[in-house]
């Protein structure tokens, strides 16, 4: 027995031993395959970080990092890190065709949130379509969802509500003649067909419609003719640098009549670089930039101040609508895959049936008729006053 | 408006818009004076110009004579180190890969410019005031005549440099016959640097004085060099005047095309005058023919 007992407590010791020596690292092996994270959640993110339209895609880049730090941060959804794959399109509508086939080939993402500009957007519209994977656009044009496809949503408000807004405005004003001058841009063509076709249903008489090239250095030919005709107000509709020139131009013409802009024109920089001539301009606008001025009991207040007070505290830039549209796209397929899991198709049905979805573009519902989600009252007016964004009274 | 005051108005605007593209157009023509190539790196020349003098004036706060000065000065030093770090190594290069070094050049000017300033379109407010100058009912900027100003006396002193200054003739000598050029005793080497310095500088003082009026962001050299080329060889590649002549011929073909025709149109029409005239005289408005059958371009 006492052999015996000898042989035990070797074996014992020399299991300790062994255990000893061996056993860290045989656990240390084990810790990482135990702990081993969950398969991450990919998702696709297609923005114009570089190029013409790089302060679309720049604040949308910045929102996506934030997202996926702040996510990670609180431990992925359903415990799956959140991993979002960002492609640069330069604005060019092939590079943007070549991202999203590497996002669903090579990267097999579960959902696509962008590209930043409507031109881009329409041409990977047939990729998505064929592969069947959601897209979430943050382009504006009404072309995107109208008529609906079944795979491609957009979070913008739509230009038609845009149009609206503005001559809502007007009529209130007692304007009914107006001209419009739009970019030859995708955003300023999809604005000039909602200008024309909504007007006649809201009795506005276009009397002067003018374009101009986006790297137009001087319009004052075009608004020379609007000078010239009985246009009672200006709608202009495109993007950086044409809105800041336009304002510039009317201001040297010497021309009195009211400036109604775009919602392309969502960004004070824009305002604070036209100076003294952005004076007065007036533009329907997401409710993000004027949240200080928005009710306490406003359903969006949360959100917007959340997001404005976070992205302007870890970039140090002021906030802009544009990334708010990559915010309320991300948020809609996170809050997607928590309750569906990594399903292509059971996401894209779970983003369909979204009911008061409060994002930073407004309160969204989704239908099978309707992939914008919003109303015409996402939209607040806003005007220019002392280079700030304030509410039109 | 009455449709003299429209007609004038036009004028103007076309004034304006010729005057900026005349401005770029003039660097392309230095370096096609001195060394047979076009530096498609010209529109960021412009481009630096106007965003260093911004960040002078608006970041660093200096006066605006001195960041006007200080901007061409350091476009004007780049302008050299990208001769010496990127053309000059070689030994005996071809025409074309001159041409394609300066295309890889314009884009890291531009990745540069986006990094060091970010990607906003900046403003510079003008040289003396914003308040437009009212002329028979139709107006026109103060800032416009600065440009007018400035493109004039430039065009002055590049006549009379590459007209009546040893270094200018040199210069000349150098885009005629390299071979013949380094025979005489011209140091070829230091004139193709000296090229480059100057159509960087020209460049950089069209990228100050267009700003006011047309912004500026990193982006927005290469849709400037486009025009500014074809302004170029409109007017004959080479010829300073000519540069500024086919500047306003196409600024004003726009601007009435724009007015009077459908603003849709406008850049199909200005594109249809250059074609018709390189058709009828392919060396340009103002480009002699003898001249261009020495060029490989």
């Amino acid at each position: 027995m006492r052999k015996k007992g000898k042989i035990v407590v070797g074996v014992v010791v020399a299991i300790v031993i062994v255990l000893l020596l061996v056993g860290p690292l045989s656990i240390w092996r084990w810790v990482p395959v135990l702990r081993k994270p969950a398969v991450a959640y990919k998702v696709g993110a297609i923005f114009a970080v570089t190029g013409p339209a790089a302060w679309l895609g720049t604040p949308e880049r910045n929102t996506a990092k934030m997202i996926e730090e702040e996510v990670n941060a609180a431990g992925g959804i359903n415990g799956h890190p959140l991993e979002i794959i960002i492609e640069d399109t330069v604005g060019d509508a092939t590079r943007t065709v070549t991202a999203a086939k590497k996002l669903i080939t090579k990267d097999q993402v579960l959902a696509i949130v962008g590209p930043s500009r409507s031109g881009t957007t329409m041409a990977v519209i047939p990729i998505v379509e064929e592969a069947k994977v959601p897209l979430i656009s943050c382009a504006a044009a009404e072309a995107i969802v109208v008529p609906v496809k079944s795979w491609v949503f957009k979070t913008p408000q739509k230009d038609s509500h845009a149009a609206v807004r503005i001559y809502e405005t007007m009529k209130l004003q007692g304007i009914s003649k107006i001209a419009i001058i739009t970019g030859t841009t995708g955003f300023g063509d999809q604005g000039r067909k909602q200008l024309k076709k909504l007007a006649p249903e809201l009795e506005i008489e276009i009397v002067a419609d003018e374009t101009y090239g986006p790297d137009d250095t001087d319009m004052t030919a075009q608004l020379t003719k609007i000078k010239a005709s009985e246009a009672q107000a200006v709608v202009n509709w495109s993007i950086v640098p044409g809105q800041v020139i336009v304002a510039k131009n009317m201001r040297q013409l010497g021309m009195k009549i009211p400036l109604f802009q775009s919602h392309g024109f969502g960004n004070i920089k824009y305002a604070q670089t036209a100076g003294e001539a952005g004076e007065g301009i007036i533009f329907p606008c997401g409710r993000l930039l004027a949240v200080d001025t928005l009710a306490d009991d406003h359903p969006q207040k949360e959100v917007l101040a959340k997001y404005k007070k976070e992205y302007e505290a870890k970039y140090e830039e002021d906030v802009s609508t544009f990334g708010g549209h990559a915010w309320d796209g991300l948020h809609l397929v996170i809050a997607a895959l928590r309750e569906v899991g990594p399903d292509r198709e059971k996401i894209r049905d779970y983003i369909e049936n979204t009911k008061n979805f409060v994002g930073t573009g407004g309160i969204f519902n989704f239908s099978p008729e309707d992939h914008s989600g919003l109303t015409k009252d996402a939209f607040e007016m806003l005007t220019v006053k002392n280079e700030k964004f304030v509410v039109l009274e | 408006m009455s449709l003299g005051d429209q007609l004038l108005q036009y004028l103007f605007t076309g004034i304006t818009i010729g005057a900026i593209y005349g401005m770029v157009a003039l660097g392309f023509n230095i370096i096609y004076s001195a060394t047979g190539i076009i530096n498609l790196a010209q529109g960021e020349f412009v481009m630096l110009g106007g965003m260093m003098m911004v960040y002078l004036t608006a970041i660093i706060k200096l006066p605006m004579v001195v960041s006007f000065f200080l901007s061409i000065l350091i476009v004007t030093a780049i302008g050299a180190a990208f001769e010496r770090a990127a053309i000059h190594p070689l030994k005996s290069p071809s025409v074309i890969t001159l041409i394609i070094i300066t295309v890889a050049a314009s884009i890291l000017f531009k990745g540069g410019a986006m990094f060091a300033w970010g990607k906003h379109t900046v403003s510079l407010s003008p040289f003396s005031g914003e308040e437009p100058i009212s002329v028979l009912g139709a107006t026109i900027l103060p800032q416009t005549l600065w440009i007018l100003g400035i493109m004039a006396a430039t065009v002055a002193l590049l006549i009379l440099f590459f007209g009546f200054t040893l270094t200018g003739k040199a210069m000349r000598a150098c885009a005629a016959n390299r071979t013949a050029a380094s025979l005489v005793g011209i140091n070829v080497k230091t004139m193709v640097l000296l090229s480059f310095a100057l159509s960087a500088g020209i460049g950089a003082t069209a990228g100050i004085i267009i700003t006011p009026i047309a912004l500026m962001n990193y982006d927005r050299g290469t849709m400037l060099a486009v025009k500014g080329f074809s302004v170029a060889v409109l007017g004959g590649l080479g010829s300073n005047v000519g540069a500024v002549v086919a500047g306003f011929i196409i600024g004003i073909m726009e601007s009435l095309g724009a007015g009077f025709i459908s603003s849709g149109y406008k850049d199909a029409i200005a594109l249809v005058v250059l074609l018709l005239v390189l058709f009828l005289k392919p060396s340009g408005l103002l480009g002699s023919r003898e001249r261009a059958e020495f060029k490989k371009f």
